[in-house]
């Protein structure tokens, strides 16, 4: 039996989530010897052609022509996973998506450049298999999601709040202690409550956790939907 | 890639961070134009940043980059600092430097160990170099995460910190905590002193530069996060000065805009730091250098692998001492009240000199952002230097020729990800 191919893919981003990759130094040639990495061009030359059993991508959708290339990724990839806020939410470059047109604001020859008005996340183009959150994910959720789906089941990725996971740590709650606005109670867990680990309020860089809906790294008021399993009340 | 009367074309780029390409055009036998395409979407950086809260620049701006962004926190705190007149402790300082050692030491690792190295030695990847060596690529990586390591101990995590404010540190770390990195990183100082010496056995192609290097330089340390600015044709400027020497313009084959000083071409980053502080060096690491084959200065991009060695064994020397002298900063962080004003900073992000400005208001709300990232400053250089690489190369095996054409690019560690400067406010129409 061949190894299962991973192939990772970036569009609008900063690379750290896929730095996230490289950054499991104790774990990155067990990975690379359970997988055939068919194509990472951060860190190879050598590409395969797909199909690929397990396509991971970072970054959001900016401009037409990755608005098609996300379409061949999803065609030749049996499972797509989206890693970080830009892929799942649209990123911190989604601010554009309040504003005015940016490009002929600033660019002193705009028809240079093809970007879209907006910044949007993978699963508004194709379906997604699995969406794996953080700016930027973290590296254990990482390890996790991937040997999940080389191993056919679900990934046991937690979906309950930050706050869950501060209360759990221990930690002195900011809020509630020092006044400090905190988005703990509505963000996705996984970070390992990092701000209010050093007395600060979390920003938020996970998303919402199910239940809540805001606009990515936006300033619209939280909305609670119906039927959400929201677990730090 | 295609090959054919036109020229050379290489559409992906693979070991750089971020999205480009190379197009080199041949005519009649003699290369015309060497290009740098960079495709990497526009983000539209400089323009986010209007209208928000002159807190927010560290946050923000570190998205630029997952590679770099202690550079970017680093150089946007210290604009921002220099707009609102305050000023930061020693023991912050100290603080700053100590993890952006941490960023230089994964980034430097990163790119020597997975990127670079693989070319010299006639391999696809670092995962590919591991399987005949392991042992090699398991010191590159034990020296990448002790520089991870030094990040999350001072940041939360390594991309993306979280603990870094305009003024300094939510909360300064506690001094057993950095003194349990200590003997990982003395294994990475002895792991970057054996990298050194490795890099040193590499074939270099002949190709010296007449470059003009651009670095920061301080009196009495290797510049990491503070200095002037000088150049080796005699620029010596402060912070408030860059606008008048540096002019950026965009290009049609770019979405990052190209510069240049007083009208020249030029070069930032390892090279051009080594060159102009190589005597700011300890003299261990300095003999080390000269050991491994390298002058005062290096001029040769092929040879950055070694200049990135030697700063990876000064910034785990740095490291060590700043934890052993470490007194946390009580506060962590100076209080920074906004006033209207533009204020101006900079850093020596791994890659090279990193630019910020940032014009405030009395509220607090910035008006006016400018951020220039080496990856864009170093375009020139580096198409400059494809154009007569590729000259006397035309008659190569193809795969030979694309292959050494992108080493010569992955000499540079371009980050194209930061590419996130295409604001020319000088035509703003509103």
């Amino acid at each position: 039996m061949t190894a299962p191919t991973l192939a990772v893919w970036k569009f609008a981003s900063c690379d750290g989530c896929q730095l996230t990759l490289l950054n499991c130094e104790d774990e990155l040639l067990a990975i690379a010897g359970a997988v055939q990495i068919a194509s990472f061009t951060e860190a190879s030359r050598e590409v395969v052609p797909g199909p690929y059993d397990v396509s991971i991508v970072e970054g959001s959708i900016t401009t037409p022509s990755d608005a098609a290339r996300i379409r061949e990724v999803r065609e030749k990839s049996r499972f797509l996973i989206t890693i970080g806020a830009c892929a799942t939410a649209g990123g911190v470059q989604a601010l554009r998506n309040f504003g005015d047109d940016l490009a002929p604001v600033v660019y002193a020859s705009p028809q240079y450049i093809d970007s879209l008005r907006t910044s949007t996340p993978i699963a508004e183009h194709v379906r997604v298999d699995f969406e794996l959150r953080g700016c930027p994910i973290d590296k254990r959720q990482l390890i996790e999601v991937i040997a999940a789906f080389l191993a056919g089941r679900r990934p046991n990725v937690p979906a309950h709040s930050v706050c869950m996971e501060c209360k759990r740590a221990g930690r002195v709650c900011v809020m509630v202690a020092h006044g400090t606005p905190c988005l703990g109670p509505m963000t996705q867990a996984g970070c390992g409550a990092l701000c209010p680990s050093v007395g600060r309020g979390c920003y938020g860089c996970f998303g919402p956790a199910p239940g809540w809906t805001f606009l990515p790294f936006g300033t619209a008021e939280p909305v609670r939907t119906e039927g959400g399993a929201h677990d730090a009340r | 890639m295609t090959h054919d009367s036109d020229g050379i074309r290489v559409p992906a780029l693979a070991r750089v961070e971020g999205e480009g390409g190379i197009e080199i055009v041949v005519s009649d036998g003699q290369v015309t134009q060497a290009r740098l395409d960079i495709y990497e979407p526009p983000r539209f950086f400089e323009a986010l940043l209007r209208g928000r809260r002159y807190t927010e620049p560290p946050d923000i701006t570190a998205r630029i980059c997952g590679i770099c962004p202690i550079a970017y926190q680093m150089s946007s705190c210290q604009a921002i600092e220099d707009a609102c007149g305050a000023t930061v402790t020693e023991p912050v300082k100290a603080l700053r430097r100590l993890i952006y050692c941490g960023e230089w030491i994964e980034s430097h690792a990163l790119h020597v160990y997975m990127l670079h190295a693989p070319d010299f030695l006639g391999y696809e990847s670092g995962i590919h170099l591991a399987r005949d060596h392991p042992e090699i690529v398991a010191r590159g990586l034990r020296l990448k995460k002790a520089g991870n390591r030094l990040m999350e101990v001072v940041g939360g995590r390594s991309v993306h910190p979280v603990n870094v404010k305009v003024g300094g540190f939510y909360r300064a770390p506690a001094a057993a905590d950095l003194r349990a990195l200590l003997p990982a990183l003395e294994q990475a100082r002895q792991d970057a002193a054996d990298t050194v010496a490795w890099a040193g056995t590499f074939t270099f192609p002949d190709f010296e530069r007449d470059y003009e290097f651009v670095s920061l330089r301080a009196p009495d340390e290797y510049p990491i996060t503070q200095g002037r600015l000088v150049s080796s044709r005699g620029l010596d400027i402060a912070p408030a000065e860059y606008d008048s020497h540096f002019t950026e313009f965009q290009v049609k084959h770019s979405t990052a805009l190209h510069s240049v000083l007083d009208g020249r071409t030029y070069l930032t980053g390892p090279m051009a730091r080594y060159s102009l502080n190589s005597d700011r060096l300890p003299a261990d690491i300095a003999a080390a250098a000269r050991a491994a084959g390298l002058g005062g200065t290096c001029a040769n991009p092929f040879r950055s692998i070694v200049v990135r060695a030697v700063e990876l064994m000064y910034a785990c020397d740095e490291a060590v001492r700043l934890i052993r002298g470490y007194q946390p900063p009580d506060p962590p962080s100076a209080d920074v009240t906004p006033r209207a004003a533009t204020g101006y900073g900079w850093s020596e992000a791994p890659r090279g000199m990193l630019y910020h400005r940032y014009t405030i208001t009395a509220d607090g709300t910035i008006t006016d952002a400018k951020i220039v990232p080496p990856t864009s400053q170093n375009q020139r250089a580096i198409e400059e230097d494809l154009k007569d690489f590729a000259a006397p190369r035309l008659s190569m095996p193809h795969e030979q020729l694309t292959w050494e054409c992108e080493q010569a690019v992955r000499s540079y560690d371009p980050c194209i990800s930061c590419s996130t400067h295409f604001l020319d406010l000088r035509v703003r129409q509103t």
